[in-house]
């Protein structure tokens, strides 16, 4: 991170469909709070953008104890969308944050279409959000999660009910836990959507072979970490090929190289999730490390190597 | 404030059965650190184990500048751990949550058991300095699996050991020997750190006496700072909000906690 790196000419930004982002890097929602969590450790002005945790219409309490467990190479969690509720989040969470001059991006999810509409209208009338992620693809909630992510007709049906209500560049998190992925990302593109976020984590569960029991307290959680890499580029590098949308990619980034494979099979930017909690820095190392890739290249800028790889 | 640091290890030794200190210097760590707050470590530059390991600060010398962690082999990532040699360089974020609250004057009792013993000792001496009255009570299943009474006698505070098989000390249960050997009246604050039932008991009897402490408490962890919400806990059953271990604990007074 030397003044002299920074100073080279190569362009390392990213349009994400109408978002400008300095640098290709994001930040996963669940996995950065509200951004001041990290603040002693990770220069936040450094990072494309910030993602923060998934936001619905009232408070929620969130799932039962336990919710997170480590498995190979990865974690299962169960959340459960603990949140303070979308007005609490603008008025008190919000100013902090953006006042660091960093791409906010809020990740909303509600119970019915008409509670994404909502939400995507409170957010569309205040400063400080540069785009919106629709969680449609959460498996750890009874409600307003992935049963959205998993039908054509309702991912549809939402976009295009959040893009009635805002300008801001709409993004949907798509879910793994479909049979036909690219059937998924049409069908949000047919509803007006600017990118595709994806993937969010695979459901899964562990076993206590004492208490005989599940681990988890919601019995399924969501895998994520560097196990899901395969199974995220197999998806990215699908949809690529049949979806003309800019893509944030991500599941299991933990260094620089595995950055440009998502790049390689087709996303536009990725996003950095389970790695924020082994390295709390590793946003800014891993936008540092594309750089210093693009100057060994001798390219001019990260977009060219965008579904490179691509067949 | 926290900071994230590569420690230089100056000691990884075996003190007991699986039981093992570890010493390594972070000046910048150490200046910041209070009693009851914990490092969150990596224990190897690969992703398997993937998340990073929670562990107490168990004694802290400001004057050196080096951390001291007591922690028990209980899975790959402690095993791990366990195979770092001086020299070596240990990333570690640290100290992180809300610390014990460290009373002055007063007739304090510390009850550990286990591996939980850990942060009692750096508390131990950082209420030695406060002028208070301490007296330690130790409790383990077998003397080979306890760390040495050392530590705590060269404070000089007042330590009491309990094996359930008697190899050190009293014999049972650590909260049957405080029943039996702490005047309650003598008492004005107790710590407790170890397995919840033995918190538990400290707790009732506590109460029972209308006397007041602190317990700490443990949970699945990742992040550690307070952004993936994973370590959650309903500290009584009729709540309805959830707190974070790693950020709102992992030291609690102990009547907000209904212990299991």
């Amino acid at each position: 991170m030397t003044k002299e790196a920074k100073q080279v000419l190569v362009d390392m930004s990213v349009n994400l469909g109408g978002m400008k982002m300095q640098n290709p890097i994001a930040v996963a929602s669940g996995t950065f709070g509200y951004g001041r969590e990290y603040q002693d450790f990770v220069d936040i002005s450094r990072i494309g953008a910030v993602i923060v945790k998934g936001t619905t219409l009232e408070e929620r309490y969130g799932n039962l104890a336990p919710r997170i467990y480590e498995t190979p190479a990865g974690m299962l969690n169960a959340i459960g969308l603990e949140n303070p509720g979308i007005d609490v989040f603008l008025n008190d969470y919000l100013p902090s944050l953006s006042q660091d001059g960093v791409n906010v991006v809020a990740n909303i999810a509600g119970n019915t279409v008409d509670e994404y509409a909502l939400l995507s209208r409170k957010i569309d009338k205040h400063p400080g959000i540069a785009g919106i992620e629709l969680n449609i693809s959460c498996p750890n909630v009874k409600q307003g999660g992935m049963q959205f992510g998993t039908d054509p007709e309702l991912v549809k049906q939402v976009v295009q009910a959040v893009k009635s209500e805002t300008k801001l560049p709409v993004i949907p998190k798509l879910s793994p836990n479909v049979t036909d992925i690219v059937s998924i990302a049409k069908a949000a593109r047919d509803g007006g959507a600017d990118a595709l976020s994806m993937i969010n984590t695979l459901m899964g569960m562990a076993v206590d072979i004492e208490r005989k029991r599940p681990v988890l307290g919601n019995i399924f959680g969501g895998l994520s970490g560097p196990a899901i890499k395969p199974v995220a580029l197999r998806m990215i590098y699908q949809v690529y090929k049949e979806v003309d949308l800019p893509i944030l990619g991500g599941g299991g980034i933990v260094n620089t190289r595995d950055a440009l494979e998502f790049i390689l099979v087709g996303a536009s930017a990725v996003s950095i999730g389970t790695g924020n909690f082994v390295n709390p820095a590793i946003a800014e190392e891993i936008a540092q490390g594309l750089e210093n890739y693009v100057i060994e290249q001798g390219l001019k800028g990260i977009n060219e190597l965008v579904g490179a790889a691509v067949l | 404030m926290p900071l994230s640091a590569k420690g230089l290890v100056i000691s990884n030794q075996q003190v007991g059965r699986d039981l093992w200190e570890m010493e390594f210097l972070a000046p910048g760590m150490a200046a910041e650190s209070k009693p009851g707050q914990f490092v969150h470590i990596r224990v190897g530059d690969d992703h398997d184990p993937l998340l990073r390991r929670p562990l107490s600060l168990y004694d802290v010398d400001q004057n050196l500048g080096s951390i001291t962690l007591l922690y028990k082999i209980a899975g790959r990532g402690t095993n791990l751990l366990s195979k770092f040699e001086a020299d070596q360089l240990l990333d570690v974020m640290g100290p992180l949550g809300r610390g014990f609250t460290l009373v002055e004057g007063r007739r304090v009792i510390l009850v550990g058991g286990g591996v939980g013993i850990a942060p009692l000792l750096f508390l131990a001496r950082e209420l030695q300095v406060r002028q208070n009255e301490v007296t330690v009570l130790y409790g383990g299943s077998s003397s080979d699996e306890m760390c040495s009474l050392d530590r705590f006698v060269n404070l000089g505070a007042g330590i009491m050991a309990a094996t359930l098989d008697g190899s050190a000390g009293f014999r049972g249960l650590v909260t049957d020997m405080m029943k039996k050997s702490i005047d309650p009246l003598s008492i004005d604050y107790f710590y407790t750190c170890g397995p919840e039932p033995m918190m538990a008991a400290v707790a009732e009897y506590a109460v029972q006496y209308g006397l007041a402490g602190e317990v700490s408490l443990e949970e699945y962890m990742a992040c550690g700072v307070g952004a993936c919400l994973g370590c959650a806990r309903k500290l009584k059953a009729s709540d309805n909000a959830y707190v974070k271990i790693c950020k709102d604990g992992p030291v609690f007074p102990m009547d907000a906690v209904e212990l299991r």
